[in-house]
C-alpha cells in the first residue's frame, strides 16, 4: 500500500515521516488536553480581572483610567514569551509552589503559573472586549436607569453588563481560540501540552519534522472547527436580535 | 387645580459643550407648579431636549441651578439618585431594557432600591399594566411589541416609582403614526389625575389641548411662555410666528 510508506523507510526529515504515532500517541493525546486546560481555564481566570480594568477603563476617574490603560498597554506591548519568563522566574521564583500532580498529568508547580502569566496576557484583551461590549450598549439604556434613581454601578451591573456580556461572548469564544495558539508558547518552561509533546517526541525518535506536522494539524483541527462555530452563533445571535 | 406649589424652579441655566463653541442653553429661567402640565415647542436643535435633560441632570448644566423640592440638583454635593427617583422620564426611544421581561422592567428599580418588596412591586405593576390594558404583556420581552405599547410600558415604568413630576423627551416622535395616539391617550388621562408633566413634543394639537403652558425655545433660550390659546392665537416673537406657520 502507498501509506505504508508514511510509517516506515522514509528519511527522519521527511514531512512525511510520522512513523512515531503508533507508539507516541497518547502523549499527544495528553498533550491536547493540557493545551485545552490551559486555554480554557487562564481565559476563564482572565474574565474577572478583564471586567474590572474595563469598567476602569471607561471611569471618569483620570488616575482610574490611567492604570487600566497602563496595564492593556504594557500587555499587549510585550511578548507573551517575554510575559511568561518574567511572571515564571519573578513572580514563581518568589512564591514557591508544591510539586503536586492533579489529572495525572498536571504538574500545579508548572501549570499554575503558566495559567497565571496567560491570564494576566488575556485579560487586558479581553477587557478591550468588554470596553467594546460596554460602549456597544445604546447609551439610551443607561439615561433610562439613571432616570429611574438606580447609580451608576447598578446601572452598568443590572442593565448594560447583562447586555454587554451576551454581546461579546462570541468575542470571548475567540479568545479561548487564541490562546489555544499561543499557549504552546508554555512548552518553553516545560509545560507539557501540545507543542512541548510535539518537542518531546521530536528529540526522543530523532524524527525532525513530522511530530510538529502532527501538532500543527491537530491545533488546525480544533481551532478551525471552533472559529467556524463560533462565525454561526454570532450569524444567528444578529438575526435574533433585533429588539 | 391648585397650581400653587413650586415644584421646580430652572435659574439661569446654561449647556455649553466643547468649551463654550456651542452653546445649547442660553440662560433659561423656568418655573413648574406643582399639578402643572408645561409643553415646550421649538424646531430641532432649538435645545428644548437639553433643557428637559437638565431637569434630572441627564446633562449637568455649565452654569446656573436647578431647584426640585427646594433642592438645588446642580449642586455637587447633592444625591442625585434620590432625586431623580422622584422625577419619571420618558424618551424617544423608549429605551426599555430588552433583556427583562416587561413586569421586570417595571419592578426592577423599585425592587433594587428598596421602595417596594417584590411583591408589592409586582402588584402595582399589574395594576397599571391593567389601567393601559397591556395585563397580558406583563411575561413578554420588549422586543414582541409595538412601538405604542413600548412607549406605554415605559411611562408606566416610570410611573412605577410614583414620581412626583414626569418628564417627556418628544415621546410620540420614534412611533408610527397609527401609534401616536394611544400614547397621547395615556398622557392625557395623566395630566388628567392630576400629575405634574413637562413635556418636550412636536404634537401641537396635544400642547394646545393638554398643556396649561406652552414655552417656545429657539437658539438655547426661552423666547415665549403663555398658555397655550395666547401663544398659539397670539404668537408675539417672529420667530415664533415663524415656527408656527411651518408647523401648524
Amino acid at each position: 500500500m502507498w501509506w505504508s510508506n508514511l510509517f516506515t523507510n522514509t528519511s527522519p526529515a521527511s514531512f512525511f515521516n510520522f512513523s512515531f504515532l503508533p507508539k507516541y500517541g497518547p502523549y499527544f493525546l495528553k498533550g491536547i488536553a493540557y493545551t485545552l486546560l490551559l486555554a480554557v481555564v487562564s481565559v476563564l481566570i482572565a474574565v474577572i480581572p478583564a471586567l474590572l480594568l474595563a469598567i476602569m477603563r471607561l471611569s471618569k476617574n483620570k488616575l482610574v483610567k490611567g492604570l487600566s490603560g497602563a496595564y492593556i498597554a504594557v500587555f499587549r506591548s510585550t511578548p507573551l514569551l517575554v510575559q511568561l519568563s518574567i511572571i515564571y522566574f519573578g513572580l514563581f521564583g518568589a512564591i514557591s509552589i508544591p510539586r503536586i500532580t492533579i489529572l495525572g498529568f498536571v504538574d500545579i508547580s508548572r501549570f499554575i503559573p503558566g495559567v497565571v502569566a496567560l491570564a494576566l496576557n488575556s485579560s487586558a484583551y479581553v477587557a478591550e472586549i468588554f470596553r467594546g461590549g460596554i460602549l456597544a450598549v445604546d447609551i439610551g439604556q443607561t439615561e433610562a436607569a439613571r432616570s429611574l434613581g438606580l447609580s451608576s454601578w447598578s446601572s452598568m451591573k443590572l442593565v448594560v453588563l447583562p447586555q454587554a456580556i451576551k454581546n461579546v461572548l462570541p468575542a470571548l469564544a475567540n479568545e479561548v481560540v487564541t490562546m489555544v495558539k499561543e499557549s504552546s508558547i508554555c512548552s518553553m518552561l516545560g509545560m507539557v501540552e501540545l507543542m512541548f509533546a510535539a518537542k518531546t517526541v521530536a528529540s526522543t525518535t530523532y524524527i525532525s519534522l513530522g511530530p510538529y506536522v502532527v501538532a500543527a494539524v491537530i491545533y488546525f483541527c480544533i481551532n478551525y472547527p471552533a472559529s467556524k462555530a463560533i462565525e454561526a452563533v454570532e450569524r444567528r445571535m444578529r438575526r435574533g436580535d433585533k429588539r | 387645580m391648585a397650581t400653587n406649589a413650586e415644584l421646580i424652579r430652572v435659574v439661569d441655566v446654561k449647556k455649553e459643550y466643547n468649551n463654550g463653541a456651542i452653546k445649547a442653553l442660553n440662560g433659561c429661567n423656568l418655573i413648574v407648579h406643582q399639578g402643572e402640565v408645561v409643553a415646550i415647542i421649538g424646531a430641532s436643535g432649538s435645545g428644548k431636549s437639553t433643557l428637559l435633560r437638565c431637569l434630572n441632570m441627564l446633562e449637568t448644566p455649565t452654569s446656573g441651578h436647578i431647584y426640585f423640592d427646594g433642592v438645588d440638583l446642580a449642586d455637587k454635593k447633592v444625591d442625585l439618585n434620590l432625586h431623580r427617583r422622584k422625577m419619571g422620564m420618558v424618551f424617544q426611544h423608549f429605551n426599555l431594557f430588552p433583556h427583562k421581561t416587561v413586569m421586570q422592567n417595571i419592578t426592577l428599580a423599585p425592587v433594587h432600591l428598596k421602595l417596594k418588596t417584590k411583591s408589592e412591586a409586582k402588584a402595582k405593576g399589574e395594576e397599571l399594566l391593567a389601567r393601559i390594558g397591556l395585563a397580558d404583556k406583563a411575561n413578554e420581552y420588549p422586543n414582541m411589541l409595538s412601538g405604542g405599547q413600548k412607549q406605554r410600558i415605559a411611562i408606566v415604568r416610570a410611573l412605577a416609582m410614583e414620581p412626583e413630576v414626569m418628564l417627556f423627551d418628544e415621546p410620540t416622535s420614534a412611533l408610527d403614526p397609527e401609534m401616536v395616539n394611544e400614547v397621547l391617550d395615556l398622557m392625557r388621562d395623566l395630566a388628567k389625575a392630576g400629575m405634574t408633566m413637562v413635556v418636550v413634543t412636536h404634537e401641537m394639537g396635544f400642547a394646545r389641548e393638554v398643556a396649561n403652558r406652552v414655552i417656545f425655545m429657539d437658539g438655547g433660550q426661552i423666547l415665549e411662555e403663555n398658555t397655550p390659546n395666547e401663544l398659539f392665537d397670539y404668537p408675539q416673537n417672529p420667530r415664533l410666528k415663524d415656527f408656527l406657520s411651518k408647523v401648524l
